[in-house]
């Protein structure tokens, strides 16, 4: 390695004391600044760490008129005050923040791999990136030796597979050393599009190759390059179970070792996470008609099969390795499919390891743009990764193109010409290398959603009415891979949420949908109120959320609510008291969270956002948009029409019915979105209130004077 | 007449609870069950059988990404 370094920094790496080094790193690339931050008790008490550090430095760094490629726009990452454990499943969170190129408001996303542990454990709670370069850089940060380098880049290849390989071997003493190593970089789509996404390096010593995990929502990516970092590298050699100097090491073994057991136990008999991760729920999903098929058109179809879970497993993915993407994590959900030999692009005939596919690949990949065919799906996955782009917002973006095109919206010639049917493998892996060598239609795909339907209106004629009702984007940010029609409280789930739809707020299809436990509107309030801040309690602490509720204790359905898999969530307050030394109740835990979930809310109306009239659905999102569509479910909807309305609906046209459903289903949205914002303590407009951000702790006056603003403009 | 998860189903003959989850196609495995309020053990799906009347409540938990 002969890269001109053209900073370099040393310090003294902070120990860790109760999960904290009290310590931030900040770096400006515009100018080569470094420096040294303090972590303030403040910070601590109201906004714990990991999400909440990004969201308060992101805060003081950028102003209400802030764009995603301003100088000024920062790039924040922080692990957790438990990140980096290795009793428990699930420590190995990365949180980071922006202001998203989509959506111009500040968006939050996560990954697995080592990045924000050792980063950590180098001596950083946090570490905000800042400014813009005019040259590529590398940033290395040495945690043993307390050594930061800004490097400027001498040709490093730009796609991630081939990057993190050639960095991982240069800093790395010998092969032994290369555990020691994590880094986060995009790939060549990135500068290109405005869904970049960030992978998070992790080396696996049995495979001899790096792997990815992925900080996929809102354009980090793309923000990355835009400030022309190639890589950020950390290297730290030596973690033990107890660098985090926990206040009881005792407590955390006995939860963790009685958590470790139930995942032995119950894990075949659940959800079968060591086998293929979060991809075991496709055929589940199917079968309750909810995976989205053709752009969310329908909930399913027969072709599933050749996709299922038991496809993979047997064809594709390696087993029987312990696939964790941190130290200590039982759960071990990182599949790989080895030795895959890619078909197509410029990387084929070659062999390489995929991560995955997850849950969101194969549904968005596949269903969604109506592939069937795991060969490609893997290699769509592949791509993606390598490419730097991620994979939801492509998906859901590529699926309302291919909509457009088979309804006459957009042409042949508009795509220059790109078939884009539905299932045409082909044209959506050129689109994907189009992303990648910036050129042809798929930059304009790589726009997302809501720039394309205003791109297809303005240029190619396409009607905006239709365009609104299938585009399924809010607030910008396209919607993650769950078809959702019949479940009220989860089209708040994605809808009313903080940066947009991405179910990690709330997940309630079942318990909406199919249980029909939570039939009234303060019902859904309640859960859109509980499991929002519930699962932000994950991002604050540098947490994975699926050893939450992937796996659930034998006894567990004994409990009042076994959906809270209350134990669990004991198991956290429990974890986080022995590590901190403080003394919270699982009453605190949620408060923890919503002090931080209110203070996005007021980040987003601070820059002119953040009101009741963005978090509005498209109308797929909330019901059948085309005759299809009510044909796919006639059954159910004309009962609907009976029950719920006391019509006829053999007395009724298509068009009538459809008419009445949408009249019903729009204004039961308007209902939901009133009762949300009352349980959350906040206007009819969607913005919290002084007096509740008292009560929870929460005014601070640089939040009550931009509600005080927002009022006084008669908003 | 028996009521799953709030809504009128057909009873034609006593069945198991593995039976009525078969039969409404309830294949998540993160299920609890429970009639008139009883919990039921998941290994007693099979004998347990589910009579005239009963109020049976099938919770399907999350799971995923």
């Amino acid at each position: 390695m002969a890269r001109k370094i053209l900073k370099s920094y040393e310090y003294k790496p902070q120990k860790l004391t109760r999960g904290y080094t009290r310590k931030s790193l900040y770096i400006n690339v515009g100018d080569l600044s470094v420096k040294e931050k303090d972590v303030s008790q403040m910070m601590i008490d109201k906004f714990v760490g990991g999400k909440g550090f990004d969201l308060y430095y992101l805060w003081h760094a950028t102003q209400s008129e802030t764009k995603w490629d301003d100088p000024e726009n920062e790039i924040v990452m922080s692990a957790g005050p438990l990140g980096g454990m290795t009793q428990y499943s699930g420590t190995g969170k990365t949180l980071v923040c922006g202001i998203s190129p989509l959506t111009g408001i500040p968006i939050d996303s996560n990954a697995g791999g080592y990045f924000g542990p050792l980063l950590k454990f180098s001596g950083w709670d946090a570490f905000e990136l800042q400014g813009k370069s005019d040259k590529d850089l590398v940033i290395f940060i040495d945690g043993n030796k307390g050594l930061i380098q800004i490097e400027e880049d001498d040709g490093l290849p730009e796609d991630t597979h081939l990057l993190n390989e050639k960095l991982t071997s240069e800093y790395a003493e010998n092969e032994d050393d290369k555990v020691n190593i994590s880094v986060v970089c995009t790939g060549s789509a990135a500068p290109h599009i405005r869904f970049g996404m960030l992978n998070f390096s992790f080396y696996d010593p049995r495979r001899k190759t790096c792997r990815v995990k992925q900080a996929g929502r809102g354009g980090l990516g793309t923000i990355l390059r835009d400030k022309k970092i190639k890589a950020l590298v950390v290297k730290f050699k030596g973690v033990t179970p107890n660098l985090n100097d926990v206040a009881d090491i005792s407590a955390i073994n006995k939860i963790g070792v009685k958590y470790a057991k139930e995942m032995h136990d119950r894990d075949q008999k659940q959800n079968g996470m060591r086998k293929i991760g979060t991809a075991n729920t496709v055929s589940i999903m199917n079968k309750y008609d909810l995976l989205p098929t053709r752009n969310f058109q329908t909930g399913g179809d027969p072709e599933v099969v050749k996709i299922s879970p038991e496809v993979f497993i047997n064809n594709f993915l390696t087993q029987g390795i312990h696939d964790g993407c941190w130290y200590g994590c039982t759960m071990a959900c990182s599949k790989t499919a080895d030795h895959f030999k890619l078909l197509t692009g410029p990387y084929k005939d070659q062999c390489v390891t995929v991560d995955g596919p997850e849950y969101e690949c194969v549904a968005g990949l596949g269903s969604n743009l109506g592939i069937f065919d795991p060969q490609a799906i893997l290699e769509e996955n592949f791509y993606c990764d390598t490419y730097g782009i991620d994979l939801i917002s492509f998906a859901s973006s590529l699926a309302f193109t291919m909509e457009c095109f088979e309804r006459g919206q957009i042409s042949l010639e508009d795509t220059g010409g790109l078939d884009l049917h539905f299932g045409n493998v082909n044209s959506v892996l050129e689109i994907l290398n189009q992303m990648s060598r910036g050129e042809g239609f798929g930059i304009i795909v790589g726009q997302g959603v809501r720039r394309c339907k205003q791109i297809f209106v303005e240029k190619f004629g396409a009607d905006p009415k239709l365009l609104q009702d299938i585009g399924m984007e809010n607030k910008a940010l396209e919607y993650a891979q769950y078809s959702h029609k019949e479940s009220l409280a989860q089209q708040g789930g994605f809808a009313l949420t903080n940066k947009g739809p991405q179910h990690d707020e709330a997940w309630l299809i079942f318990m909406d949908q199919v249980n029909k436990q939570i039939p009234s509107f303060e019902d859904k309030a309640d859960a859109l109120f509980y499991y929002p801040m519930f699962r932000t309690w994950f991002g604050l602490c540098g947490l994975c959320k699926l050893p939450w509720n992937d796996i659930v204790p034998a006894d567990n359905g004994k409990t009042d609510s076994p959906a809270k898999v209350p134990e669990h969530v004991q198991n956290y307050v429990d974890i986080f008291n022995a590590v901190t030394g403080k003394t919270i109740d699982k009453d605190e835990l949620i408060r923890q969270s919503e002090r931080v979930y209110n203070f996005q809310r007021v980040f987003s109306v601070r820059m002119g956002h953040g009101t009741r009239a963005e978090d509005y659905a498209p109308y797929r999102s909330l019901g059948p948009v085309t005759k299809e569509e009510y044909l796919s479910r006639q059954e159910l909807y004309d009962k609907q029409i009976r029950t719920v309305h006391g019509k006829d609906p053999e007395s009724m046209s298509i068009e009538e019915k459809m008419q009445l459903q949408r009249e019903h289903r729009e204004h039961q949205f308007e209902q939901l979105m009133d009762a949300v914002y009352k349980r959350r303590g906040w206007t009819s407009d969607g913005v919290p209130t002084v007096e509740h951000l008292a009560s929870i702790g929460m005014d601070l006056p640089e939040l009550i004077s931009v509600i005080e603003e927002h009022k006084a403009k008669g908003k | 007449m028996i009521k799953v998860n709030t809504e009128d189903y057909p009873w034609t003959r006593p069945l198991s609870v593995q039976e009525l989850l078969d039969e409404k196609g309830y294949i998540f495995p993160h299920i609890v069950v429970r009639i008139n309020g009883e919990y039921i053990e998941e290994d007693d799906y099979p004998k347990r059988l589910v009579q005239d009347g009963d109020d049976v409540l099938v919770l399907h938990l999350m799971a995923g990404g």
